[in-house]
């Protein structure tokens, strides 16, 4: 009876006190170094800005420690609120239907405006499902980008390559005389293959790039392509291009060293660029296109990650979240976020916010990303969606490095990529059955 | 000889209690998962699963990739062991004969035994830097083009050499404590039927270090197996691409990278049995030629 009694006191006691204290939520997140003093300083000003909620911030390593640990979390009911989550996860996560609450509903739902078409052009589908409906909220979006030395191209007297043909016969020579290797690039199924469809239009798995089903095909085996990795081998007999290794930073380095003249990187690398005191002066533009394969190349999509809002929280905990996304993409945190990081803003309205603030006249390589995701668009251009898709981007890089050792041939590695991407679509597909 | 007993059968089974309760949590249990998950095709997050019989296996053996990642893993087995446990004996052999400065000696080889896999495998990636690593321009000066990451045989080169050097000191301690354990009347009668050090090493040394041989066999081969995951991780960067690796890292990059979890649960069973296998064929066959003394 004692017992009984205490229990209902504390109960009582908690609740009262629940109901005084501000509402407590938590976000899990992948972004290390900087860029976490960069998350928490935004959790910071939204946890100031107001006296009703309380965001925490948590590191919880890579993107993919992350959302392994957030499907572990979920499978034992103790999901964050929000949870950032990488374009190749995608897939997992919006398959699962149930595990997050669709941002658009969730913002919805919490009288919170909500027009897709606020967003700029080539951040708005890549995290929505079929119906354009938007399920996870764009946070760290970047496109990749073409990075070049200035000195180097002075020294070479070339211009940065606007198609890979004047790549081949004008920039690279010119560069390889005046003693740089001229090309290294990050990410190769990132750049070389996932943004190469969607910068020549091209389609990348079937079933409209993978949103309409799971029963999807993939459609890299095609020439095109192949054409463009035989150019690579091509550039790398000849000493115009270098391939440093599978991890991101192994090819940045040698552009940082002045070594390589061009890097292909992420336009969210200008932030880290721009903090390091490089020996020269570099910019960046578009990514190159093949003119033998379209004469109008379209905007790139993004990577980088979105925020998820996970299900199984109460009302008053889903409203916080609400209440946080609102901030998130209010201008001012996003062109802060863009000025910190060089993650494009996702809203038309910060990139008002930034030209406005003159933000490009200082600093006209920030621009890029958002211009190229800017462009015009095509059937191809709002991204993809395939299951275990980090799987099949591990067998790419394990087919490209085999091509770039020359274990195998372009034929044989986009043969290998095909049937083994096919074999993992269907596996994902039988898990959603 | 006498016998201890007991006079119930029931306090045996009550003390045995808190180690098999131990046994069947942590072991059992997620053995019993894993073999229950390899038969399904499951989403990430729980929400459905698919039987598939014996799919995931077939699919995994019929697989060029696995098949390729288990001849990796058996010549890399084979290698860390057979360097770890002669380079060791060589040193140990070498130690006991070392009356100055024995102390110093055997601390400075043991201290690597403190060095965590992970970063074992940090020191590697140092020291076969692509531009700057030391060991990459000492291979330079042979001719050597070492290119960590890039090139398939140099990065199964650097794991093989990290493991090894990581092994050794554990080797080296269990081989230092059996040669001192044997008695100094065997040795001396060694000495009067044979001059040669060489000959009395492999006839009489070799034959009564055979215990502590065998024993540090098993746990070589365990550990080039399995304990080698926080090297083969850093090497590759997390990012294996076309570099090599080992079945259990293959069991971490398809389960807790790519979410495949019968994939993954297939893999992790085709691992217990092969230990398995491992274990009883070591113990019927080998253990029954050597000599305990």
């Amino acid at each position: 009876m004692k017992r009984i009694a205490f229990t209902t006191a504390a109960t009582l006691a908690f609740a009262a006190n629940a109901a005084f204290a501000e509402t407590e939520i938590t976000w899990w997140h992948a972004m290390g170094g900087a860029l976490g003093d960069t998350v928490n300083q935004i959790a910071s000003d939204f946890n100031a800005s107001q006296d009703e909620y309380k965001i925490t911030p948590v590191f919880k390593g890579t993107y993919e420690e992350t959302l392994t640990a957030g499907i572990a979390a979920f499978r034992a009911g103790e999901q964050p609120n929000v949870m950032q989550v990488f374009d190749a996860g995608a897939a997992t996560v919006i398959g699962a239907k149930g595990a997050t609450i669709p941002v658009q509903d969730l913002l919805a739902d919490n009288g919170v405006d909500f027009d897709i078409n606020d967003y700029i052009a080539g951040v708005r589908y890549f995290y929505a499902d079929s119906d354009g409906k938007m399920i996870g909220m764009p946070f760290n979006s970047s496109t990749p980008i073409m990075y070049y030395n200035i000195q180097a191209l002075e020294k070479a007297g070339v211009t940065a390559p606007k198609t890979w043909e004047e790549f081949q016969t004008v920039t690279a020579p010119a560069l390889k005389e005046a003693g740089y290797t001229a090309l290294s690039q990050s990410h190769l199924p990132w750049i070389f293959t996932e943004n190469f469809h969607s910068r020549h239009n091209l389609p990348f798995a079937t079933n409209n790039n993978g949103y309409d089903g799971v029963d999807t095909q993939i459609l890299v085996n095609n020439d095109a392509i192949k054409a463009h990795f035989t150019a690579v081998t091509d550039w790398q007999e000849k000493g115009h291009f270098e391939w440093f290794g599978t991890g991101w930073g192994d090819n940045q380095t040698p552009f940082e060293e002045g070594k390589v003249a061009m890097w292909l990187g992420s336009s969210g690398s200008f932030g880290g660029l721009s903090k390091k005191d490089l020996p020269f002066d570099f910019s960046a533009t578009m990514l190159p296109y093949w003119e033998g394969v379209t004469k109008e190349p379209t905007q790139t999509f993004i990577g980088g990650a979105s925020l998820f809002a996970m299900a199984g929280h109460d009302a008053e905990e889903n409203k916080a979240t609400a209440a946080f996304f609102d901030f998130l993409t209010s201008s001012e945190v996003q062109y802060f976020w863009h000025k910190e990081t060089g993650y494009v803003p996702i809203t038309e309205a910060a990139y008002e916010m930034a030209k406005a603030d003159g933000h490009y006249d200082r600093a006209p390589a920030a621009e890029v990303g958002i211009q190229q995701l800017s462009l015009p668009g095509g059937d191809n251009t709002k991204g993809y969606r395939m299951g275990f898709y980090v799987q099949i981007r591990d067998v790419m890089n394990r087919e490209y490095g085999r091509i770039l050792t020359g274990e195998t041939s372009v034929e044989d590695a986009f043969n290998a990529i095909e049937a083994e991407a096919n074999n993992l679509l269907a596996r994902f597909a039988k898990t959603q059955g | 000889m006498k016998r201890a007993g007991f006079s119930t059968k029931w306090m045996p089974i009550l003390l045995l209690m808190p180690q098999l309760v131990i046994i069947a949590i942590f072991f059992y249990w997620p053995a019993w998962h894993a073999i229950q998950s390899s038969f399904y095709l499951q989403d990430p997050f729980g929400f459905g699963s698919t039987f598939v019989g014996l799919d995931n296996y077939t699919d995994l053996l019929g697989n060029s990739e696995y098949r390729r990642v288990a001849i990796f893993t058996l010549v890399f087995t084979v290698l860390v062991t057979f360097f770890s446990l002669a380079i060791a004996l060589l040193l140990a052999v070498k130690a006991d004969n070392v009356l100055r400065g024995a102390r110093t000696y055997r601390t400075l080889l043991m201290w690597v035994y403190a060095v965590a896999p992970p970063v074992a495998g940090f020191i590697g990636l140092i020291m076969f830097d692509q531009s700057w690593g030391p060991l990459t321009r000492l291979a330079g000066v042979f001719g050597w083009d070492f290119v960590l990451g890039v090139n398939f045989n140099d990065t199964a080169a650097a794991m093989v050499l990290v493991s090894v050097w990581k092994q050794i000191p554990v080797n080296f301690i269990f081989f230092l404590s059996g040669l001192q354990s044997i008695p100094r009347s065997v040795r001396e009668a060694a000495l009067i039927d044979n001059r040669s050090a060489t000959g009395r090493f492999w006839d009489v040394t070799f034959p009564l270090l055979a215990p502590t041989g065998f024993f540090l066999l098993i746990i070589n081969i365990t550990y080039a197996l399995f304990d080698t995951f926080g090297i083969v991780d850093t090497l590759v960067k997390g990012e294996p691409g076309n570099n090599p690796m080992t079945l259990v890292y293959k069991v971490y990059v398809d389960g807790f990278r790519g979410n495949d979890l019968g994939g993954s649960s297939a893999q992790s069973v085709i691992l217990m049995v092969l230990v398995l296998a491992l274990t009883i064929f070591q113990f019927r066959l080998i253990d029954r030629r050597i000599h305990y003394t």
